[in-house]
C-alpha cells in the first residue's frame, strides 16, 4: 500500500490547480487548516471556489487567499468578520453564495455521503428558495437543496494515525468531519501524527477511509478571534 | 420607561424551564444565561457542535478550541458534550431544542421574522439563523420595540428580506411582552412605567390587548 503520509502541506496540496472547487473546514478560526490554507497561498493557484462556513478574518485563515484574490467565489453561511470580503464582493470582485449553516452542513455531509440533494425545512418563504423545488409532507413545504462535492477538501485534526483515522479537538470539529467526506481528495493535517494501532478505534470520528493524504502540521498559531474571560472578583 | 438591553434578558429568562436546552443568539439573547437561576438545570446549546455551555473561562485558562457561535472563549459544564455542525443542525432541525432566542430587526403580525439583510447594505450571511427560525420548538424574539425614528419594528408585514415564515411565538421588546398569534399581536405584559395602551401606539401591526395584560413584573 503506497503511503498516505506526506511531509509538509507543500507537498499535500499537489495537484490543486486554477479553478477547483475546494472545502475548507473551521467555524470562524477555530480548527480551520492553517497549514494547508497558507501553502495554497504560496501556490499561486487561483480563481478558486471555496466552500467554508466562514471567510476567515482579514489577515488570516482564507482572508490570506482573499488578500492574494485567489479566491474568485465563496460558499459560507457568515463572513462578517472580514473587510477584504467586503471591499471585494462590493467591488464585484469577488463572487458570494450565502448558504443557512444547517443547510450547508448537511449539503456537505449528503455530498459525501451519496446523496445529490435533499428537502429541508429552512430558508423556505426566503430569498434561498428563491428558484428551487418546493415540495410538500405532511402539509409543510420543504425546500429542495444539492449536495456539495469538492475536488480537494482540507480538514485539520488534533490527532491522526498513518491511515488517516482522525480525532478532533473539543468545538474545533465543527464543520472537519463532513468535509473530510466530500473531497475527491482529502488532506488532513494534524497537530500529532502516530503510528497505526495507537489511536482507540472507539474514539475515531473520522475514519481513515475518507483521508488520501495527511501530514503533521507545524507552527500553529490557533488565534482566538473573541478573548472572553471572567472579570476577577473582589 | 423602557426596558434595557439586560431587563429584556431578564423577563426572557423567566420563560426558560427546569430540564430545557437552549440556543441563544448573538447579543440580548447572549445575556439571557446571567438570569437563568442556578435552581434549574439548562443545557446551553452552540450551534458550532457544543451542547452544555459554561460561562466565560478564567484569565489565562482561554483554549483556542473551545468557543460559541459568536467566536468567543468558553467553557463547558458537567454533562457536555462535542458534536459536528451536521449533527448540531439536526438537533435544531429535527425539534430537539426547547427554545430559541434570537434578535431581530422586523417581525410581522403573522409571525415572519427578518433578521439577516438590509437591501443595499454589506450583508454578512444568516449564519446558523434560518435553521433555528425552521426547526425549534419555541423561538422567542428579543428585540427593541421601535426603530430610532421611532418607527415600529413590530410590522403588518415585513419589508425586509425574509429569515423564516410564520414561526415567532413571542416578542419580549423593550416595550413589553407580545404573542403572536392567529389574530396577530396580542400583548401580555407591558414595560413598568409604561401603559398597554402606549404599547399599542407604537406598534404597527394589529395588536389587541389580553384581557389579563399587566404590568410586567422583573425578578
Amino acid at each position: 500500500m503506497s503511503s498516505k503520509v506526506y511531509q509538509n502541506a507543500t507537498e499535500a496540496i499537489q495537484g490543486v490547480k486554477d479553478n477547483m472547487t475546494l472545502l475548507v473546514g473551521g467555524f470562524g478560526l477555530c480548527g480551520i487548516p492553517e497549514n494547508c490554507i497558507q501553502a495554497l497561498k504560496e501556490s499561486g493557484v487561483k480563481n478558486l471556489t471555496c466552500v467554508s462556513n466562514n471567510a476567515g478574518v482579514d489577515d488570516f485563515g482564507l482572508g490570506l487567499l482573499l488578500q492574494t484574490r485567489q479566491i474568485k467565489k465563496m460558499l459560507s453561511s457568515y463572513v462578517g468578520e472580514n473587510v477584504t470580503f467586503e471591499k471585494q464582493y462590493m467591488s464585484g470582485e469577488l463572487e458570494l453564495e450565502f448558504c443557512p449553516q444547517g443547510t450547508l452542513a448537511e449539503r456537505i455531509r449528503s455530498g459525501g455521503a451519496g446523496i445529490p440533494a435533499f428537502y429541508t425545512p429552512t430558508g423556505v418563504g426566503t430569498k434561498i428558495a428563491e428558484g428551487k423545488e418546493i415540495r410538500t409532507f405532511d402539509g409543510r413545504e420543504f425546500v429542495l437543496e444539492k449536495g456539495i462535492v469538492g475536488d480537494f477538501a482540507f480538514v485539520k485534526a488534533w490527532k491522526g494515525d498513518k491511515f488517516g483515522n482522525l480525532i478532533f479537538r473539543k468545538t474545533a470539529r465543527n464543520f472537519n468531519p463532513m468535509i473530510a467526506t466530500a473531497g475527491k481528495i482529502t488532506v488532513a493535517e494534524v497537530e500529532e501524527l502516530v503510528d497505526v494501532g495507537e489511536l482507540d478505534p472507539d474514539q475515531i470520528h473520522t475514519p481513515g477511509v475518507y483521508v488520501q493524504r495527511i501530514f503533521k502540521g507545524t507552527h500553529y498559531q490557533k488565534r482566538i478571534e473573541q478573548r472572553t474571560v471572567l472579570k476577577n472578583k473582589k | 420607561m423602557p426596558l434595557t438591553r439586560e431587563q429584556i434578558a431578564q423577563r426572557i429568562a423567566q420563560e426558560v424551564k427546569d430540564g430545557y436546552t437552549v440556543n441563544l443568539g448573538i447579543g440580548i439573547p447572549t445575556l439571557v444565561a446571567n438570569y437563568i437561576p442556578s435552581t434549574k438545570t439548562v443545557m446551553l446549546q452552540s450551534e458550532n457542535g457544543l451542547l452544555g455551555m459554561g460561562p466565560f473561562p478564567s484569565e489565562g485558562q482561554e483554549d483556542a478550541d473551545l468557543i460559541n457561535a459568536g467566536k468567543q472563549t468558553i467553557t463547558t459544564q458537567k454533562g457536555a458534550s462535542f458534536f459536528s455542525s451536521a449533527d448540531s443542525f439536526a438537533m435544531i432541525r429535527g425539534g430537539h431544542i426547547d427554545l430559541t432566542v434570537l434578535g431581530a430587526m422586523e417581525v410581522d403580525q403573522e409571525g415572519s421574522i427578518a433578521n439577516w439583510m438590509v437591501p443595499g447594505k454589506m450583508v454578512k450571511g444568516m449564519g446558523g439563523a434560518m435553521d433555528l427560525v425552521a426547526g425549534a420548538k419555541n423561538v422567542i424574539v428579543a428585540m427593541q420595540h421601535a426603530d430610532k425614528e421611532g418607527n415600529s419594528k413590530l410590522r403588518t408585514k415585513c419589508t425586509l428580506p425574509l429569515t423564516g415564515v410564520k414561526c415567532i411565538k413571542k416578542i419580549v421588546s423593550d416595550f413589553g411582552v407580545i404573542d403572536v398569534t392567529e389574530n396577530g399581536f396580542v400583548l401580555r405584559e407591558f414595560a413598568p412605567d409604561m401603559t398597554a395602551e402606549d404599547v399599542l401606539k407604537a406598534t404597527e401591526g394589529k395588536m389587541t390587548i389580553s384581557p389579563d395584560c399587566k404590568a410586567m413584573i422583573l425578578t
